[in-house]
């Protein structure tokens, strides 16, 4: 931890980890909401109208911590990774600019009317604000989730007489199969995140005896859309990824899976901690001969394990990589599980009889954090040793001339900033749900802008 | 094309300083203008479904500098390094005590936000002035295209010089006060009574501030950056930016008088993006000039390469136009002056 690169390294993670607890859940609300005011559109039902109004809140919370959190994600390429900018800007500038000039300002100026302008749109207008609020907060997800297939995956790139790498091919860069891939299965991670924490709120009335109507209609919506989302999350997005990665960064695969040694038939480690010392894992629990018929479709193929690498391309986290991985998977499959369970018993009517399995919906809201930081994680330390996968080392990705110093000065700053920021989230999202949707505004409690709505 | 995009990065720079920049100079007024909780309340409604769109233009305008400047966003980034990350902070601080200040009435929770929103909007104000004070006094660039300013060094123009030396805070302290004219002006704009006469009062007394400070910064910046006697000499047509400048306060002045809020606070406009423009132009065709000259990035060594600009010009056109799109249509639906007291309010928001 006393180099430079080390402390960049551990500031740009940190910030960009913290920053998406909040877009994971605006994202993933932005649909249920559309889904509540389309409820509302189509039943006449003034209920739907003040769930959305009380999901929106949340979102609203959630969509501020985001947009300030997210500001400095832009500055950091700039700031702490210049050689990288300097180097590949041409290139990762545009879909950073993209998504500034076609989401942001698409989501916030109609975000601003949704939550302040409710009378005035109407009916129509106040949907048509929602499904835009939706389709800036999804291509902004998809413009970023781009620029990381392109570090993961270039493509659409040549080198220039002075070094930099220019664009040969726009669409090349927008529709890289890696993005679309990893976008379909990022924002499933998304709504998944959005599912999980409606069908606890609603689990949370439920189990309170009150806000009736809404509690029911939220474990419902949660738990329909997150079953779904849960079972595409494995199959078929999770699957196509493993197998981009096998083809593309097989030493990553090893690394993930802790395959030390290559062989035919390898098995698919369950659990089991790596000792990258021995190159063994410790205590395996293993399913024979599984990791290669997932990643070929053959049980007897032949995977390569990490001593087909020479050590200098190995990721160099390989301890942690593995646990992201794990955790994210075994995570990934006890949602379909419970989402899978928590459905079946709605489909025949008993599950607001069955409180275990409501304290369960409700108690699981923090796990799809977990599980979509640690996916990202397994993406981005099983990209190292490399910034631009097999172009640029991160090594080679630093600013210069910002010393170690003045990085960790500024990342111990952004960890008592955050701290606060997290503490004033908690407290402020846990105040909307104690109100419930049921609540009107009392005077002088709405948010500033209310004032013109 | 490079000095294509060179104006339109520059145009978006200007667009994010008058958007913005009212919304700045609103939280710099703040405790001047408003005394009451209800006051101040009325201040952060004039600015609340606007402020989150106005600053997207920040990002919007570093985003376009990355792409298509690459060199310039990593080489001045990472070179003001400290100050940055400090306009991080107090973003993140501004932003908080906006969305947050009307979440709970308590005599203490809103003070602690009115405090933090204007702290925060003045310090920022200061800030990107002094940012733009020293791109124009050069950076100690050398021949690897980087530099780190420390905050501060001696406080003097040398060849090691500091974020802040007596230039630098004096551009500091002419924004501020432009952005507290800007303001004021739109927050006597948007709001009717006593709120309304102090914003109309400060706008009064800053409107001379600002007059001196341009003054007396128009003649040290000849001094400080010789390039921009030379550009003016040059093409002396780029004398219309700064008259541009001049017609924007006098018309500040002069529509006061007349009694017209909004084409006030619209010649204010045209005063920020002459004085913008005329920096712009003054330092052209270097993006970030270097104390020594030989190592200033142009715009010829910081541009990205072609086939990107060109296609970039396509997606960018269509961007901003419909950006514009949203922004009118926002700016009308919000259109009017905020009422002042709760019982106005109750009836306006009666649907909540």
């Amino acid at each position: 931890m006393g180099s430079a690169v080390d402390v960049h390294r551990l500031h740009f993670a940190f910030t960009v980890t913290f920053h998406y607890l909040f877009p994971q859940l605006t994202m993933g609300l932005a649909l249920l909401i559309v889904i509540l005011k389309t409820m509302a559109l189509r039943s006449n039902d003034e209920h739907y109208n003040r769930a959305a109004r009380f999901w929106a809140k949340i979102f609203g919370i959630n969509f501020a911590l985001g947009v300030v959190t997210g500001i400095p994600m832009e500055f950091q390429f700039g700031t702490n990774w210049a050689e990288f900018s300097k180097t590949a800007g041409g290139v990762i500038g545009q879909t950073l600019a993209m998504e500034g000039i076609f989401s942001f300002f698409l989501e916030s100026s109609f975000l601003g009317l949704f939550l302040f302008g409710e009378k005035r749109l109407g009916r129509i207008g106040h949907w048509v604000s929602a499904v835009l609020v939706f389709i800036g907060s999804w291509l902004s997800g998809y413009l970023i989730v781009a620029t990381d297939a392109w570090m993961q995956h270039p493509t659409a790139y040549h080198v220039l007489p002075n070094g930099e790498i220019g664009l040969s091919s726009f669409w090349g860069l927008l529709l890289n199969p890696w993005a679309l891939a990893q976008y379909a299965h990022n924002m499933l991670g998304a709504v998944q995140t959005g599912c999980f924490v409606m069908a606890a709120v609603g689990a949370f009335y439920v189990l309170s005896k009150r806000e009736d109507f809404y509690g029911k209609t939220f474990v419902r919506i949660g738990v329909y859309v997150g079953v779904i989302a849960a079972v595409l999350q494995l199959m078929p997005t999770g699957d196509i990824q493993g197998k981009l990665i096998a083809e593309h960064q097989p030493v990553t695969l090893a690394a993930m899976e802790g395959l030390f040694v290559s062989q035919e038939g390898a098995p698919l480690a369950i659990l089991g901690q790596p000792d990258v010392q021995k190159r063994k894992l410790d205590n395996p629990l293993e399913i024979p001969s599984m990791l290669s018929f997932l990643t070929y479709k053959k049980w007897s193929a032949h995977v390569r394990g990490l001593d087909s690498f020479p050590e200098s391309d190995w990721p160099d986290t390989i301890e942690l990589l593995y646990y992201s991985y794990h955790v994210m998977v075994g995570l990934g499959t006890a949602f379909i599980a419970i989402m899978g369970l928590a459905a079946i018993l709605l489909w025949l009517q008993k599950l607001f009889e069955t409180r275990w399995m409501l304290w369960l919906l409700m108690l699981s809201a923090p796990l799809p954090y977990i599980a979509n930081t640690a996916g990202w994680m397994t993406a981005e330390l099983g990209r190292q040793p490399w910034l631009i996968y097999g172009v640029m080392r991160t090594v080679h990705g630093v600013s210069p001339r910002v010393a170690a110093g003045n990085a960790w000065f500024t990342l111990l700053g952004f960890m008592g900033m955050y701290t606060l920021l997290s503490i004033l989230w908690l407290f402020l999202v846990y105040r909307e749900i104690e109100h419930g949707p049921e609540v009107e505004e009392m005077p002088g409690t709405e948010s500033p802008a209310l004032v013109e709505a | 094309m490079e000095t294509l995009w060179f104006c339109l990065v520059a145009v978006m720079v200007a667009l994010y300083v008058l958007f913005d920049g009212f919304d700045l100079g609103a939280g710099a007024i703040h405790f001047l203008v408003a005394r009451t909780n209800e006051e101040r309340r009325q201040v952060i409604a004039t600015i609340g479904p606007v402020w989150d769109g106005n600053e997207v233009w920040l990002l919007a305008a570093g985003g376009t500098l990355y792409f298509a400047f690459p060199l310039l966003y990593a080489s001045g980034f990472s070179g003001f390094y400290l100050p940055l990350m400090m306009v991080l902070w107090l973003l993140i601080l501004r932003g908080s005590a906006v969305e947050f200040r009307n979440h709970i009435q308590s005599p203490i929770w809103i003070p602690f936000w009115d405090f933090v929103f204007s702290a925060a909007s003045l310090l920022l104000a200061v800030f990107f002035g002094a940012a733009l004070g020293n791109v124009v006094r050069g950076v100690p660039l050398d021949d690897s295209g980087y530099f780190f300013e420390p905050l501060w060094t001696n406080f003097r123009l040398g060849d090691h010089p500091g974020i802040l030396d007596w230039y630098t805070i004096l551009v500091g302290v002419t924004a501020l006060l432009a952005l507290m004219m800007h303001g004021s002006l739109w927050v006597q704009l948007k709001t009717a009574d006593a709120v309304r006469d102090r914003s109309a009062r400060v706008a009064a007394w800053s409107w001379w501030g600002v007059l001196i400070f341009t003054g007396l910064l128009t003649m040290l910046t000849f001094s400080v950056q010789p390039q921009v006697v030379a550009n003016f000499r040059t093409w002396p047509v780029g004398y219309i930016l700064p008259a541009l400048a001049i017609a924007g306060l006098a018309g500040v002045q002069f529509e006061l008088h007349r009694g017209k809020e909004l084409n006030a606070f619209l010649a204010s406009c045209t005063y920020l993006l002459g004085m913008l423009t005329s920096v712009v132009f003054g330092v052209y065709p270097m993006v970030l000039p270097a104390r020594n000259p030989a190592y200033s990035l142009t715009i010829t060594n910081a541009k990205a390469g072609d086939y990107g600009l060109k296609i970039g010009l396509i997606w960018w056109v269509i961007g901003m136009i419909l950006a514009a799109g949203y922004f009118i249509y926002v700016y009308r639906t919000f259109a009017g002056k905020v009422p002042a007291d709760a019982a106005q309010r109750a009836d306006v928001d009666s649907d909540y």
